[in-house]
């Protein structure tokens, strides 16, 4: 018996048929949220990002749709899979990964994807270097994926207008190809800067039209940069004592000015050289050390930072 | 009658597998964090170890939907070969097969002769080939 290559997907449809579906039946959408256990991403989701309340906001609409289309399906309505094709836009350190990671674990729950892991590309991954090397590199990410999200940072790299002859492009036509008819096995979620991404979607208006969601991430406000600081420090059992959190709130005052700020990550960059100084003045000062003096980052730690010191003397210049 | 069937690997001495069941073994496969590979040939003479490869082996898949995806384009591509997956485990150090089982079949399959040759003192030597394999 010749094995059929038309014979149904493996696993094709995400949400399983359940019960035969019948007229009468009732579905608790609450009792149906509870069982698909979304709800504790949802609220890790607002208890370790910060801010963000629009994107937020947006993924709980999504997750609220994902979950009634699958009720829809459980009652034998149509449920069409909806593209759930993402693209993420905003400045670095926003938390862009870190909310692709937090979707791959909703749309996962809600059976949507298979396996729920987060396969995350550049340019580099994707477009190849000679001839005929870019779509088995762009098709080897892709498998790699499946079942889960590809996630594509600074998507806007893989189209370089400036040269007709660049690889980019073929990788862009097999994305959309994959987008188009693989839906059902892998999420792609683009991310990158706003402006860039809007001109990229302006010279690929095929690519704009298969992601169904934009969502934009604002940058975060310095009381916000300072509860992530909070969180990161408590996350490796450091905390600021009253002088350190002083001298943080001014530091993030002077960083958001100067250039390459990256939010989130500049904060996290900061707290690293914060805990180096930590290290060499407890090094320095010599004598025994309790618990409390390995967790407390005091303000010295933070001023003697690059950032007083330059963006002192650069006003300094100035004035 | 198409009874005559090639026995190589496992599962060769039943049914052929459904597309579901394949998945399902690869599926298996890639939970041990094994690479799979997809190969095709013509010829299944049992001294024919190494057949010819379809594409790259898949390191890191986590879904049997990609290898899935090789195993119908092979198919397509060489629907009168016999195409095999074979599941690599690399803890030894080396990648070792570990599950190897043919997922298409050329209809009718070729046949393998005995042969029997006399040499010195009436002995006989056996060799078997292959027919009927190639003519597609």
């Amino acid at each position: 018996m010749p094995v059929s290559a038309e014979s149904p997907r493996a696993s094709g449809a995400p949400a399983d048929p359940g019960p035969a579906p019948e007229e009468h039946v009732r579905v608790d959408l609450r009792e149906a949220l509870r069982a698909s256990h979304v709800e504790e991403v949802l609220e890790r989701l607002d208890r370790e990002l910060v801010g963000l309340v629009p994107v937020k906001t947006r993924i709980r609409e999504t997750a609220a749709l994902l979950l009634v289309e699958r009720v829809r399906a459980r009652l034998g309505l149509a449920a069409q899979t909806p593209t759930l094709h993402m693209c993420f836009t905003g400045n670095p350190g926003t938390g862009k990964t870190t909310v692709a990671q937090r979707m791959a674990e909703i749309l996962h729950r809600l059976g949507y994807v298979r396996e729920g892991h987060v396969v995350s590309v550049t340019r580099d991954d994707l477009v190849g270097q000679y001839i005929g090397h870019t779509a088995p590199r762009t098709r080897e990410v892709i498998k790699r994926a499946m079942g889960g999200v590809l996630f594509i940072d600074e998507a806007y790299y893989l189209y370089r207008p400036e040269n007709e002859r660049d690889y980019g492009q073929e990788a862009i036509e097999i994305l959309l190809q994959v987008m188009e008819n693989e839906r059902d096995d892998l999420v792609v979620i683009l991310a990158g800067y706003k402006e860039r991404m809007d001109r990229f979607f302006t010279s690929n208006p095929g690519l704009r039209s298969r992601i169904a969601h934009h969502i934009d991430f604002p940058d975060y406000l310095p009381d916000q940069l300072l509860a992530i600081a909070r969180l990161m420090l408590a996350e490796l059992n450091y905390r600021f004592d009253e002088g350190a959190e002083a001298a943080f709130v001014e530091y993030i005052a002077l960083r958001m000015g100067l250039e390459h700020f990256a939010n989130a990550r500049s904060i996290r960059n900061a707290l690293d050289r914060a805990r180096l100084r930590q290290a060499n003045r407890l090094f320095a000062a010599g004598g025994t050390l309790g618990r409390d003096d390995l967790m407390r980052i005091e303000a010295e730690d933070i001023r003697a930072s690059r950032v007083f010191r330059e963006g002192r003397l650069d006003r300094d210049g100035r004035a | 009658m198409s009874a005559r069937r090639i026995t190589q690997g496992t599962f060769s001495f039943l049914p052929d597998l459904s597309d579901e069941q394949i998945a399902a073994q690869l599926k298996y496969c890639l939970g041990k964090g094994w690479a799979v590979n997809v190969e095709h040939t013509d010829d299944p003479h049992p001294r024919n170890t190494y057949w010819e490869m379809w594409g790259q082996p898949m390191f890191d898949l986590r879904d049997p939907a990609g290898a899935m995806q090789e195993v119908r384009a092979c198919r397509e591509a060489f629907p009168g070969h016999y195409v095999r997956v074979s599941a690599f485990d690399a803890s030894h150090g080396v990648e070792s097969i570990r599950l190897s089982f043919i997922v298409n079949r050329p209809d009718p399959e070729p046949t393998l002769r005995l042969q029997r040759t006399e040499t010195r003192g009436r002995s006989v030597r056996y060799t078997l080939a292959t027919r009927g394999a190639g003519e597609r």
